[in-house]
């Protein structure tokens, strides 16, 4: 009951300690806020203006029937019209177009006479991800305009046709994968430097050392160093979640509960994380680089700027020690697919253990260091 | 040395002193020297940085798990089964009815599933043939490029069987596609450029992000403050170690790129260390204005984080670009440094010496370098006064 009584006095003086200082108030609520709405938009792999530049050498009713269809996409914008090819190095080079459309002078011709014909398409590869969804795009313009000319030219339509469906995110918005994924990747960002930082600055102010004579144990002190890094950590996630839900409108088809317990496990990996940290560095300077050190592996890692199966088979293996991977794809089962508690499962039982691990190490530590 | 942090006379008739410009910075060195976090940070971290992501990082996908649903075998549905068996684009698991396939989708044991229906001979036949495709569509870029394979997989097959026949080839219109400074594909080619960027955002700014702060939080400044030295002395004397640091960093981080992950440098390298010096320039102003106008390490330790790290990843067309997203995001995106150096860099490895980009990103960081450092004077001079 004593026990209960400091270690609710000392959530009482951390709570304070963060929430007292206005600047950091802010940094706490601000830019969850700021940083979902704007990467929101930002950090989309889909494309809605692809800027181009032609070069017709037909100017056949074909040739600008086939561009109308390219126009009429609402993706692509016309930047320049050529008339000949030697402006189209310094179009791409400049940024000023992503492709170069080149129709060759047998276009209507060859298309008349039933041949098949191709359209030369350049594109600046700086960005190869880019490029190749641009390329996509022209592939699919070009197969609506195979289509309609077939219709009206009586030609036979091809033998096969795909149709495709998309589960769980029925338009292939990129938005939809990203957004529920910075629920984790930006409160893992903060749990992990808060912790990290505030067990430093007691360090390196001498605080800490008061802690100590003071009766709370050591455990306690974790206790009341975590706690309110979990409560500041679950009201972040509800920010994230909210803008996800209201702003973005993004369906949310699973369990409220199902998907804080989840968040609840994987908060109390990251400040287990953060604690770990605090416990080796010595100084404030050391445990910034520790807490980069982790943090920035953790993000890159977490398969949502780059797809974890794109990854070397070891790198995989080593993916699994990172939380922010198992809350990404608990936060994406639970919001876009639906999934029930058991299904989360595998992704919950690995976040448990780095807890355990994490906070056992730095228990161990804390103690190691003051005998 | 920039000199335009040279401050103006305030009335005073003293002179910027190289003497004590080089025990400042003897002072910091020492200093570096006694806390090797500092080190850490410059040559440890970019490496082990590069390392990691540069083998980790990958946006092509190759050996998609597919489950291939055959109805009934015939000998044209297990011609196309062939064609995705062959292929490298695909690890295919062959089912024989619809709700075995969705259970591994479900699972996530395959990203998509080909259904080649009980009639898809027959319907073939009459040319009306249908194959039906349902791909998982959480990662959505991943979800679009296996569309895009499963597509390209049944054209060609289509094509190939014509050909195999003797029909007349139909009137069509293909796409024959060059894609320019990277034409094998290879995303490490943007993304290796991408990472020095990072790595220099934050080893620049972790750098110098706590300096000034540490200073203020244990009083020391105001040991330093009863010395003639000058507030534009003590930013060239905390700036000077660490671009030394930094520049180490990038060294190795651009020749990691070059040599270990084969990305080509068509751009000389004088203009890509110039470029990088620039940018390194205003990441450590950026790190000193954080570490000044906040004075305290913790919380100058959290908007170091929340300024760099997480909008170069995101905002600086690293991996996302920047060209579809809305007027006022990129509008955002046009106040943060690393936007400009991606583009210099990716210009510099991939295009070559592109003058107009690179001048016109140059100036922008240019500005912003002088800019950040007469805030940084002026948060300093204040108590000065």
């Amino acid at each position: 009951m004593d026990a209960l009584r400091r270690i609710m006095a000392l959530i009482w003086k951390e709570l304070l300690a963060i929430l007292k200082d206005p600047r950091s108030r802010f940094t706490v609520l601000g830019p969850p806020l700021l940083q979902t709405l704007i990467f929101g938009y930002a950090a989309t792999y889909d494309l809605n203006r692809v800027s181009y530049a032609v070069y017709d050498q037909d100017r056949s009713s074909a040739s600008r029937q086939f561009l109308s269809e390219l126009d009429g996409s609402g993706t692509f914008r016309r930047v320049a019209t050529l008339h000949d090819q030697s402006r189209i190095r310094s179009l791409i080079d400049d940024k000023r177009v992503l492709l170069v459309i080149q129709i060759g002078p047998d276009f209507e011709r060859r298309l008349l006479s039933g041949q098949p014909v191709d359209v030369q398409v350049i594109a600046d590869g700086r960005n190869s991800n880019t490029a190749g969804t641009a390329l996509n795009y022209v592939a699919a313009v070009a197969e609506r305009f195979n289509e309609a000319w077939s219709r009206t030219h009586g030609g036979q339509p091809p033998p096969v046709q795909a149709v495709s469906r998309s589960w769980f995110n029925p338009n292939i918005e990129t938005r939809w994968f990203m957004i529920p994924g910075l629920i984790g990747m930006l409160t893992l960002v903060q749990m992990v430097i808060l912790t990290a930082m505030s067990v430093a600055r007691e360090r390196e102010q001498g605080t800490f050392d008061q802690l100590l004579v003071t009766p709370l144990r050591p455990l306690e002190i974790m206790v009341g160093k975590s706690v309110p890094s979990i409560l500041i950590g679950l009201i972040q996630t509800t920010l994230v979640l909210c803008v996800a839900l209201f702003w973005f409108k993004i369906p949310f088809q699973g369990s409220f509960w199902t998907l804080y317990l989840g968040v609840l496990v994987f908060l109390i990996a990251a400040v287990g994380v953060g604690l770990m940290i605090s416990s080796v560095a010595a100084t404030m300077q050391q445990a910034l680089l520790g807490s980069f050190l982790t943090i920035m592996p953790f993000a890159l890692l977490s398969g949502l700027s780059t797809p974890i199966a794109n990854m070397p088979r070891e790198v995989q293996v080593i993916t699994l020690a990172n939380p922010l991977r198992h809350a990404i794809s608990i936060v994406h089962r639970v919001f876009l697919e639906g999934a029930p508690l058991q299904d989360i499962a595998s992704d919950l039982w690995p976040l448990t253990c780095i807890a355990f691990v994490t906070l056992s190490v730095a228990v161990w530590m804390f103690r190691h260091r003051l005998s | 040395m920039p000199s335009h942090l040279e401050p103006r006379n305030d009335g005073d008739r003293s002179r910027m002193s190289f003497r004590r410009v080089r025990s400042l910075i003897r002072k910091e060195i020492l200093q570096v020297i006694r806390d090797p976090s500092s080190i850490a940070i410059a040559l440890v971290l970019p490496v082990f940085l590069i390392l990691l992501f540069g083998y980790a990082l990958s946006l092509d996908v190759r050996e998609v798990p597919v489950a291939l649903v055959l109805e009934s075998p015939t000998p044209e549905s297990n011609e196309v089964a062939g064609a995705f068996m062959l292929s490298d684009y695909f690890r295919v698991a062959t089912v024989t009815s619809m709700k075995d396939a969705t259970v591994l989708l479900r699972d996530r044991k395959v990203d998509g599933i080909v259904r080649l229906s009980r009639d898809f001979a027959r319907d073939l036949a009459s040319n009306q043939a249908r194959v039906q495709m349902i791909v998982h569509g959480v990662d959505a870029n991943r979800a679009r490029i296996i569309e895009g394979y499963v597509r390209g997989a049944l054209g060609s097959w289509v094509s190939r069987r014509a050909a195999g026949r003797g029909e007349a080839s139909r009137g069509a219109v293909g796409i024959q596609s060059r894609m320019w400074f990277n034409e094998a594909v290879n995303s490490h080619y943007f993304l290796v450029p991408g990472l020095v960027v990072l790595i220099m955002t934050l080893t620049g700014a972790l750098l110098t992000a706590l300096v000034m702060a540490r200073e203020w939080e244990r009083g020391t400044i105001e040991s330093l403050f009863v010395t003639p030295v000058r507030a534009g002395e003590l930013l060239i004397g905390k700036t000077v170690p660490y671009f030394l640091l930094g520049m180490g960093g990038l060294l190795l981080t651009v020749g990691a790129g070059r040599y270990l992950f084969h990305v080509p440098l068509r751009g000389s390298l004088v203009l890509v260390v110039g470029v990088s010096m620039l940018y390194l320039m205003v990441a450590l102003a950026l790190g000193l204005l954080i570490s000044s106008a906040t004075r305290s390490q913790f919380v100058a330790s959290q908007i170091a984080l929340i300024a760099t790290f997480l909008p170069a990843l995101f905002l600086s067309g690293f991996i996302f670009d920047l060209a579809g997203v809305p007027t006022a995001v990129q509008a955002v995106s046009y106040l943060l440094p690393a936007r400009y150096y991606v583009s210099a860099l990716q210009t510099l490895f991939l295009a070559g010496n592109v003058w107009s980009i690179i001048l016109t990103n140059s100036a922008a960081m240019l500005l912003m370098a002088v800019l950040l450092f007469s805030l940084t004077l002026r948060k300093t001079r204040k108590r000065l006064d």
